[in-house]
């Protein structure tokens, strides 16, 4: 682990990392924060405690992999390298401008630490898998995880590479599922069921974990479990989640999957993420 | 059919040489989707266990699995049918490979209407037109077996993403063992300046046909073997144009968006030359012998020779 950093400290890296995304979406005027709001405790705990990665070497092999699949949050990763020291956090507010390193959705030719350019949802787990079929075929020890969203597990795609995953027998893949029950029109439950994902992920032959993914000690002791378990099974995380997290208007409106905040929105919203508002 | 003795399928080819590169670089990796048998990878499972996947019957996760290789310096080669390997895996291509620019090939056995019994569903006719259209993307096809084992060499020495398409059922023998083959280089295989003949695949041997029909009547057809129309060779193009200014150009692929249409943009950004394109019309194969779908689609020697005629009659077409 790169950094042993304790649960306050990261609470409140993870209250920095919520006023980014809000800036840097503010800022651009585009941008997805009601998904990156949800991820933004998982997120923090990846990149300031778990993943074994080296900003001054995004390419070291021997690093664990990141991959967003769902790659419309980017806000989320952005700040989290930034706050690493991948790239300068000024940076951070080109989000979305022309020539910026920082494009709409991931661009791994423009922007060190991002292991595969995504924002075509269901991809990103077969890239995963193949990453950790690597590791394995090599004896590297190297981990992979991969955040996808629960309206992205309707991709069909999805379950094909979960299901290579357990043929693989895949223990050093950890797929997190973000479930916050909103998607891009509605509801997930509205738009189209995704059903127990828990069960569904078990099903297909991943160790599963449901956890609240915005309690940072559950969150460290899933992905400790994730890492102890050396049966042969994909870990799967499913984070029961709140999209917008964080900011009480953006809080489970489908409304803020990819608006921005305006003037008065934005204040708003960092004086309730400051103020930590559970 | 004239001297060429009929050959081993262009798969059989890819089998062979995937094995031969399996052996020379441990990078190379055979990614199969339930259809090894078909393309011919089951001596590398059986000899290179550790550098192969058989995904099963999910080919857009395997175009995902292959991507994640690659990224960490592998050379995937993931292996279907062309009908698959170009449409339903075609995003995943774009995102995962070409986007990204990561060094993945596409190797596709039952390409255009060599798997003729198996009918429409299965006759990969329009992949190498979509293909060309995304960045990053090369698109090569080889006429016969040591041309295919070369290119398919070629693919996996270049740092890129590359389609490559073979036939289901054996073709003809046109090349030696010898032979030299550059990407994005046609292969001059006849010279002459009355008409162009510019070919790929399976059907280069009816532009040889045709090229022999035209020089018995005392019309010197030049033909070029156009294996690869990604990057399109267009000084070889330019050149016909120059040298010879009527083109006809056969492609076991749709007339749209294939060879024709790759030389066609030639020449009409070139303002100069003409052209007739023989290729299937813009319709499905169906269940039939190989040789009754090319007739039916006017993709035969005869065909060439009166359309090279009605172009050096200045007649329209």
């Amino acid at each position: 682990m790169a950094e042993q950093i304790g649960v306050a400290e990261l609470k409140q890296k993870a209250i920095k990392v919520r006023k980014n995304i809000l800036k840097m979406i503010y800022t651009a005027q585009s941008g997805h924060p009601g998904g990156s709001l949800s991820a933004a405790d998982m997120m923090t705990a990846l990149y300031f405690h778990e993943l074994n990665v080296d900003p001054t070497n995004p390419g070291w092999d021997d690093r664990d992999r990141f991959i967003l699949s769902k790659g419309h949050v980017c806000p989320v990763l952005y700040t989290c390298l930034g706050m690493r020291g991948y790239f300068e956090e000024k940076e951070l507010l080109t989000l979305r401008k022309e020539g910026s390193i920082l494009q709409g959705h991931p661009d791994m030719k423009r922007c060190p630490g991002i292991d595969i350019s995504t924002g075509s949802l269901g991809q990103g787990l077969s890239v995963g898998v193949g990453m950790a079929i690597r590791a394995k075929r090599d004896g590297m020890s190297y981990r992979v995880f991969v955040l996808i969203g629960d309206g992205e597990s309707q991709e069909g795609q999805i379950w094909e590479a979960v299901q290579a995953a357990a043929k693989y027998e895949l223990d050093n893949l950890t797929i997190l599922v973000d479930n916050n029950n909103l998607q891009n029109d509605n509801c997930c439950d509205v738009v189209m069921p995704t059903g127990d994902l828990a069960k569904k992920f078990d099903a297909f032959g991943c160790a599963v974990q449901k956890i609240d993914g915005h309690d940072m000690d559950q969150i460290l002791s899933a992905l400790a479990q994730a890492r102890m378990q050396q049966e042969g099974k994909p870990n799967c995380i499913v984070m029961s989640t709140l999209k917008g997290r964080g900011v009480s208007f953006m809080e489970n409106v489908v409304k803020w999957h990819g608006v921005a905040p305006n003037e008065s929105e934005y204040a708003q919203a960092i004086k309730e993420v400051e103020a930590g508002l559970q | 059919m004239s001297d060429y003795q009929m050959g081993l399928p262009t798969r059989d080819a890819y089998g062979d040489e995937i094995l031969a590169l399996g052996h020379d670089n441990p990078l190379v990796y055979v990614v199969d989707c339930d259809v090894g048998k078909s393309c011919k990878t089951i001596p590398f499972l059986q000899e290179l266990p550790e550098q192969y996947l058989n995904v099963g019957i999910s080919e857009q996760n395997a175009c995902g699995i292959a991507a994640g290789l690659a990224t960490c310096g592998k050379i995937p080669f993931v292996t279907t049918y062309a009908v698959f390997g170009s449409m339903r895996m075609l995003e995943q291509i774009r995102q995962e490979i070409c986007y990204p620019h990561l060094n993945v090939k596409i190797a596709c056995s039952h390409g255009g209407l060599t798997p003729a019994n198996d009918g429409a569903s299965h006759q990969g006719i329009e992949d190498m037109g979509i293909l060309r259209t995304i960045p990053n993307m090369n698109v090569i096809m080889g006429a016969d077996y040591w041309s295919t084992r070369r290119l398919v060499r070629a693919a996996a020495e270049f740092d890129g993403a590359v389609y490559l398409r073979f036939t289901r059922d054996g073709v003809p023998s046109i090349y030696y063992e010898s032979a030299e083959f550059t990407i994005g280089k046609a292969n001059l295989l006849k010279d002459g300046n009355d008409v162009a003949l510019i070919a790929n695949g399976d059907v280069l041997i009816v532009a040889l046909e045709a090229a022999e029909q035209l020089e018995k009547e005392g019309i010197h057809a030049r033909v070029l073997d156009m294996h690869t129309i990604k990057p399109l060779d267009k000084e070889a193009v330019l050149a016909a144009i120059r040298d010879c200014g009527s083109i006809v150009t056969i492609e076991d692929h749709t007339i749209i968006n294939g060879l024709g249409s790759a030389v066609s943009e030639v020449i009409a950004e070139e303002g100069r030359g003409r052209l007739v394109r023989i290729g299937i019309n813009d319709q499905f194969g169906e269940s039939a012998p190989y040789h009754r779908l090319l007739e039916k689609n006017g993709i035969t020697a005869n065909h060439a020779v009166a359309a090279a005629k009605r172009l050096l009659n200045g007649e329209k077409r």
